[in-house]
C-alpha cells in the first residue's frame, strides 16, 4: 500500500490569532517495504504529520493518498484504512486500560469484528512479535509491568490488527538502553519479515542510522531534505542548521579522518564504522610498524 | 477535537479593572449581585446595564466576550421568561385565548426574571474574564480565613482550586490524545446507541483516569519535596495590597448600589 502524501498543509485553529502552520506544502512517496525515518527538531510537525496519515487529522489543503484512494474522500472508509495503517502514539504505555494483557491487545482485532478464534490467534502472533511470552504475560495486569514491557504491550494492541503500514511516533522515547534496545531490534525483524512498511519519527540519530532505509527530514512544517541516511548525514551542516545532530559514528569518522586515518568518509553506522576500524587495525599489524 | 473548550475563562489584557485587587473584586461582585436583587423598577435595570456597559468598556474585554459566557445558558433563560409570562397572575390582561392568558404583570415580571439572570451571569463573568484564575483564588483564601478559627481550610480550598484550574487544558490534551490512540485501533466514540456508547468510553476513561492519579501523586511528590506543608506560616511571593484605585472602585460601586435602591423608591417607573 504506497502513500502519497501532494501539498499537504495544516494550519491549527486557522482563522482564530493563535492560528500557527504546522505543515507547510509537504509532499512525499512512500513504497512498501520501505522503512522511514522521519527526523525533525521538537515542534517541527513530526506528530502533526504522522497523525495526518492514518486520517486522524484532517489536511487544511493537499491530500493524502492510500493506494491511490483519497484518505479524506467524502466515500473513503477511514475506519477500514485505520486498520491497515496502524500508528503508535508517543508513550502508548498511556492507552492501556484493560484488566489483562491479552484483554489489552485485543481491543483492535475485536473492533475490527473478528472471530474469537482469530483474535486469540492475532494476540499470540502480536505477542510474539514484541517478545512477550504468551504464558507468562497474557494474563496479568498490564498495569504491573515495566514501563518497557507496557509500551511493547501497546505496540502488540497495533500489531494485532496486522497493518500493512506501521507508524511509530518516538517508539523508544524515555526508555532504558535495553528497553529501548529491544524495541528496535523488535523493528528490525519486522521489517525484514517484509509484510510491513515501517515509519518511524524519532530524535535519534543512532536508530535510525541504524533502521531506515530513507529519511524525511522536516523542519518548520516544511520537508527540508530526503533521501538515504547516508546521503543525508553527510550533509552535517545542513542537519546542524536546523538544529538536528548526526550520529556518533559520522563524529567519529570524521574525527579519525582528520587525524589522519584511512577509512571511507562516508560511515555512519557503529556497525560498519567498527568494521572499518578493525580492517585498518588488522592491516597494521600485518604491515610495516609505523 | 476538544479545544474549543474555554473554562475559568480569563481575558489577558491589562485595564484598570484588572489591575484591581482580586479581594476587592469579589467583594464588589457579591455587591453586585445584591444590587441586582434590589432592582424593582425599569430604571433599576437600566442602571445595571449601563454598569455592566461601563465596567467591560474599562476592562477593555470585548461586549460579544460576555455575550458568549450567556450562550449556554440561554434556554435557562428563555424558558424563565416563558414560564413566567405564562403562568404569573396579573389584572391588565393583553392576550387571552384558550388556556393561554398574558397580562401585564406577567410580562414585567418575565422580563425582569430573565434580565435579572442575565445580569447575574454578565456580573459574575466580569469577574472571571478580568481576573486570572490564580488571584482569584488568593482573594478567595483570603477572604476566608477568618473562617480559619472555626478549622475551615480556606488554604487547602485555595491550593485545590488552583491546582484544579491548572490541570484542566493539561487534562483536556490527555483526552484528546487517548482518543486518537484509541480511534486508532479502531475504537469508535460516534455511533451506536447510550449503552454501546457508554461502553465505547471505558477505553477512553480508565487510561483517562490512571494518567490523573499518576500526575496527581506525581504533583504531590513535587510539592512535598520543595517542604509544602499546607498553609500554616506560608508567606506569598506577592503580597496583595490596596491602592487608591481599589477605593474608588468601592465608592462607585458603593454609590451605584444607593442609585439602585433610590430608582426603586423614587422614581416613577
Amino acid at each position: 500500500m504506497p502513500i502519497e502524501v501532494r501539498h499537504l498543509t495544516h494550519c491549527y485553529s486557522s482563522g482564530t490569532p493563535l492560528s500557527t502552520v504546522a505543515l507547510d506544502d509537504i509532499s512525499f512517496r512512500i513504497e512498501d517495504g520501505e522503512f522511514i525515518g522521519i527526523i525533525g527538531h521538537t515542534g517541527s510537525g513530526k506528530s502533526t504529520l504522522v497523525q495526518h496519515l492514518n486520517g486522524l487529522l484532517k489536511p487544511s489543503s493537499g491530500e493524502v493518498l492510500i493506494d491511490g484512494e483519497d484518505l479524506n474522500g467524502e466515500h473513503t472508509n477511514r475506519r477500514l484504512l485505520r486498520q491497515k495503517i496502524g500508528l503508535v502514539f508517543q508513550y502508548p504505555e498511556y492507552q492501556l486500560f484493560e484488566e489483562t494483557v491479552a484483554k489489552d491487545i485485543a481491543f483492535g482485532p475485536k473492533n475490527m469484528g473478528l472471530s474469537s478464534a482469530e483474535i486469540d490467534e492475532r494476540v499470540r502472533y502480536a505477542m510474539a512479535s514484541v517478545h512477550l511470552d504468551y504464558d507468562k504475560y497474557a494474563e496479568r495486569s498490564p498495569f504491573e509491568l515495566s514501563g518497557g514491557q507496557m509500551r511493547r504491550v501497546a505496540i502488540a494492541g497495533v500489531l494485532a490488527m496486522q497493518p500493512s503500514v506501521l507508524i511509530l511516533d518516538e517508539p523508544t522515547a524515555g526508555l532504558d538502553p535495553r528497553g529501548r534496545d529491544r524495541i528496535l531490534s523488535m523493528l528490525e525483524e519486522l521489517h525484514a519479515s517484509g509484510s510491513v512498511t515501517i515509519l518511524m519519527v524519532s530524535h535519534s540519530m543512532d536508530d535510525m542510522a541504524r533502521l531506515a532505509t530513507r529519511l524525511l527530514v522536516i523542519a518548520d512544517g516544511k520537508l527540508v531534505a530526503t533521501g538515504t541516511p547516508r546521503e543525508i548525514f553527510a550533509q552535517s551542516e545542513m542537519m546542524t542548521s536546523i538544529g538536528l545532530d548526526v550520529p556518533e559514528a559520522v563524529h567519529l569518522c570524521r574525527e579519525l579522518r582528520n587525524r589522519g586515518m584511512d577509512i571511507p568518509p562516508d560511515l555512519y553506522r557503529t556497525a560498519e564504522l567498527k568494521d572499518a576500524i578493525l580492517q585498518l587495525w588488522s592491516r597494521r599489524k600485518e604491515g610495516p610498524a609505523c | 477535537m476538544l479545544n474549543n473548550i474555554t473554562i475559568g475563562q480569563y481575558y489577558p489584557v491589562d485595564s484598570p479593572v484588572h489591575r484591581l485587587d482580586p479581594r476587592i473584586k469579589l467583594i464588589l461582585t457579591i455587591g453586585f449581585i445584591v444590587s441586582v436583587f434590589l432592582a424593582q423598577s425599569f430604571s433599576g435595570y437600566v442602571l445595571l446595564f449601563a454598569f455592566i456597559f461601563f465596567v467591560s468598556r474599562l476592562s477593555r474585554v470585548p461586549f460579544r466576550m460576555l455575550l458568549k459566557g450567556l450562550k449556554p445558558l440561554r434556554i435557562i433563560i428563555i424558558l424563565t421568561f416563558f414560564l413566567n409570562l405564562f403562568f404569573t397572575q396579573g389584572e391588565n390582561v393583553w392576550v387571552e385565548f384558550w388556556i393561554i392568558r398574558i397580562t401585564r404583570e406577567a410580562f414585567l415580571q418575565a422580563l425582569f426574571y430573565s434580565l435579572r439572570l442575565i445580569f447575574l451571569v454578565a456580573g459574575t463573568s466580569l469577574l472571571t474574564l478580568t481576573t486570572s484564575p490564580v488571584a482569584l483564588a488568593d482573594g478567595l483564601e483570603i477572604l476566608l480565613s477568618p473562617l480559619k478559627k472555626i478549622h475551615f481550610p480556606a488554604h487547602e480550598l485555595a491550593m485545590m482550586m488552583t491546582i484544579a484550574l491548572r490541570f484542566i487544558p493539561t487534562l483536556l490534551e490527555e483526552t484528546d490524545k487517548i482518543m486518537k490512540a484509541q480511534m486508532a485501533r479502531g475504537a469508535d466514540f460516534e455511533s451506536g446507541n447510550l449503552i454501546s456508547r457508554a461502553r465505547a468510553m471505558v477505553p477512553l476513561l480508565v487510561p483517562l483516569f490512571v494518567s490523573a492519579f499518576r500526575r496527581a501523586g506525581d504533583l504531590a511528590m513535587a510539592m512535598e519535596s520543595r517542604c509544602y506543608h499546607g498553609g500554616e506560616g506560608r508567606t506569598r511571593l506577592r503580597s496583595l495590597k490596596l491602592t487608591r484605585a481599589d477605593l474608588i472602585a468601592c465608592l462607585v460601586v458603593a454609590g451605584f448600589i444607593a442609585l439602585v435602591v433610590c430608582s426603586g423608591l423614587f422614581l416613577p417607573f
